[in-house]
């Protein structure tokens, strides 16, 4: 059976191109590059060719403002506890309530060390309301850490007038970037990002590769100290493979940067527009008119992400579900309860992420066995019967308890 | 994705007796919508032999629950009421091969639903006496609100004593950093502050200050002082050994291998953690057996 992967925002297939760039970086290039014999050169210099083309890709003035670390995940938490470190008088954070684990899970931590998070909070659609920003910053804020794109809607936050007003009020700004780094233009020179995280592998590059971007004149303490990588603000021998793994990836998303904003947008136009002219009861998560290109994420009301998840994979289509069943916890995601998802649909959403390498033949295929799933999961609801939803599932289905 | 045995996947992509049941004269709800699992279990019972004759189910939930719910329709098919409510969740789970730990309440709703059924078809009320939490412990499948009451219940005060008391952190021990949270926040209650260091059930014996030759006779005093009793009853226990936590003792006469036994142990284990301030665990050795009881 032919599988389709529409989990791209999970994580990316290493693209083959990428494969042959890094393999002699484990064979005849294995120097450390920071030795002074020519084997150490050689991987210096491939890492130079590299940091230009992760520069290029992001817009940066500066290859130097290019930190390479393990994954994006580092990047996060170094951004962060640098900026509090390096400003022990700021005790503030500002951030949202729909960013990934990575941010809100050390904010929590730093939370219980007596430091202050500020959440923002999201509409229906998954956006900000910009004048509570603006009345959170001060002098007590020692960084705003927001996301470019949203990994579970694709929907951006304006992060760019957001670090403007940062900047006018003198706080550091950060974005994880993690998912927009590679499918749209960032042009992070003419911007007040301060900070900004991404990630090899939803790019295309392997796992395990991450970089930190980092406006040149900005304050910094490292995350790892020891030896002087990446002029000591990230010490460990460089990962030399995977890095230039990356600076290929990198070259080849700028590359293909225009088709990811024209046909892979069709498609997934098209694959939304398919499955919802067939299928009634579901709708589309977060803004739809600001978001990535490759993104939809559906909610199906009435049956659970899990199941729909599991059927799908039976007919070889990959995607994922921010259902509770789906990570091991009781509660639906927590960007679909931070937008007000009703409780009809939150444990029934999907999110399709399309790449550069879908193919038309892959929706249309999607787009048939979509409907087909759902249908066998309705007849098995109690809160659908053959026409539709029970009139009041709240009141239909009653357990004595509640 | 999660680890579902072959049962589970086949139950799930083939459902028995889904759909609703026409003449049911039983019906129980459980679960809600927004709980992201519920289920409705249909049955028809003859009157007279109170015979499940049939059983049919609709859920809304993930892949095990759908599954669970089929087995169970499988399992109480053909059984009398007093039979199926015997039935308990691990049947359910054992039925489908095994549920991944974070999904055995899939199986545990699967049996609630059944005992609704029954109340309803009996004209009695049933209420669902347990609240669910978040899950803390993944490996046992143990939820906050159970850790607190337990802590409440039993004033515990170390994550040591949060794992004998629930199991909750006794695999894997990535919810450590979680239970010292849960026991920061109720201990906080009572105006005590949580002492990452203190050791289970303090008493004034502090284990640290003791050499091993002394807490080995300490050991010995307490086995000691069951003796007399337990030769009453035409037995007796000895020492073997003591390997870190664990003491061996070998149970003889009419002790061994009676239904007294695991009673006098436990009393025994008990007596010992208060004596010594630590948690003990005591393992019967029978003649020969001692080399395979430290094996492991
Ligand atoms: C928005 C966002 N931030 C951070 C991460 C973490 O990146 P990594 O897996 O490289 O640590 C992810 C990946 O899941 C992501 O989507």
């Amino acid at each position: 059976m032919e599988t389709i992967y529409l989990d791209n925002n999970a994580t990316t297939r290493v693209d083959p191109l990428v494969v042959d760039a890094m393999l002699p970086y484990f064979t005849e290039q294995f120097g450390n590059p920071s030795s002074l014999h020519s084997f150490g050169n050689r991987v210096g210099l491939a890492l130079k060719k590299a940091r230009m083309q992760v520069q290029a890709l992001l817009g940066a003035a500066h290859d130097t403002e290019v930190i390479f670390t393990s994954c994006g995940t580092e990047s996060d938490s170094t951004a962060i506890l640098s900026a509090l470190r390096a400003q022990p008088e700021r005790r503030e954070i500002i951030t949202t309530v729909v960013e990934h684990p990575a941010i809100l899970a050390l904010c929590e931590h730093l939370e219980k060390e007596g430091y202050v998070i500020h959440r923002l909070k999201v509409d229906g659609k998954g956006r900000l309301d910009l004048d509570e920003y603006r009345g959170l910053l001060s002098e007590r804020v020692a960084i705003v850490s927001v996301m470019w794109a949203n990994n579970e809607t694709g929907t951006y936050f304006p992060v760019k007038e957001m670090a403007e007003l940062a900047h006018t009020a003198g706080v550091m700004f950060h974005t994880d970037a993690v998912q927009a780094v590679g499918k749209i233009p960032l042009e992070l020179a003419d911007s007040k990002i301060d900070m900004l995280s991404a990630s090899g592998h939803k790019l295309h590059a392997p796992k395990g590769i991450g970089v930190l971007y980092l406006r040149r004149g900005s304050r910094f303490r490292p995350l790892l100290r020891g030896g002087h990588q990446e002029r000591g603000r990230r010490a460990g021998t460089e990962n030399s493979a995977a890095i230039v793994a990356l600076g290929q990836a990198a070259e080849m998303a700028l590359a293909s940067m225009e088709h990811e904003n024209t046909e892979v947008r069709r498609l997934r136009d098209k694959l939304e527009a398919g499955v919802l002219a067939q299928v009634s009861h579901a709708f589309v998560t977060g803004d739809p008119d600001n978001r990535l290109p490759n993104t939809a994420n559906i909610a199906f009301e009435y049956i659970e992400g899990e199941a729909i998840l599991l059927l799908l994979n039976k007919f070889g289509i990959a995607a994922s579900s921010g259902s509770a069943c789906t990570s091991g916890s009781l509660e639906p995601s927590h960007v679909m309860r931070a937008m007000g998802i009703p409780y009809t649909a939150a444990h029934g959403t999907v999110r399709f992420s399309l790449s550069r390498y879908t193919t038309e033949a892959e929706i249309d295929r999607v787009i048939e066995v979509v409907p087909q799933v759902v249908a066998q999961l309705r007849k098995l609801s109690p809160y659908w019967n053959d026409l539709g939803p029970v009139a009041d599932p709240q009141q239909a289905f009653a357990p004595v308890y509640a | 994705m999660w680890d579902y045995s072959d049962k589970v996947k086949e139950h799930f992509f083939s459902p028995r007796n889904a759909g609703a049941l026409e003449g049911a004269n039983g019906v129980g709800d459980v679960g809600s919508i927004s709980c992201g699992d519920a289920l409705r279990l249909m049955l028809k019972v003859d009157p007279e032999s109170e015979v499940i004759q049939d059983a049919s189910f609709q859920t809304f939930g993930c892949g095990s629950a759908i599954a669970s719910s089929s087995a169970l329709t499988e399992i109480i098919k053909g059984k009398t009421l007093d039979e199926a409510l015997k039935v308990s969740n691990q049947d359910i789970a054992d039925y489908l091969d095994g549920l991944p730990p974070e999904k055995m309440h899939c199986s545990v709703m699967g049996r609630e639903a059944l005992q609704a059924a029954v109340a309803n078809y009996r004209g009695e009320v049933w209420s669902d006496d347990h609240e669910e939490g978040a899950l803390v412990c993944k490996c046992f499948a143990v939820d906050a609100v159970l850790i607190e009451d337990t802590i409440r219940a039993n004033k515990l005060t170390t994550v040591e004593e949060v794992t004998n008391y629930t199991k909750a952190g006794g695999s894997c021990a990535a919810c450590h950093e979680g239970i010292e949270e849960i026991l920061i926040k109720v201990l906080a209650e009572t105006g005590v502050a949580f002492d990452p260091t203190a050791t289970p059930a303090a008493v004034e014996v502090a284990p640290a200050q003791m050499n091993t030759l002394q807490r080995i006779r300490r050991i010995e005093q307490v086995i000691q002082a069951v003796r007399p009793q337990l030769q009453r009853d035409h037995g007796d226990i000895e020492l073997v050994d003591v390997d870190g936590k664990t003491v061996y003792v070998n149970m003889i006469g009419a002790c061994s291998g009676c239904q007294m036994e695991s009673l006098t142990l436990n009393g025994i284990q008990q007596k010992l953690m208060e004596e010594l301030g630590e948690f003990i665990r005591v393992v019967p050795t029978r003649a020969g057996s001692l080399t395979r009881a430290m094996g492991n």
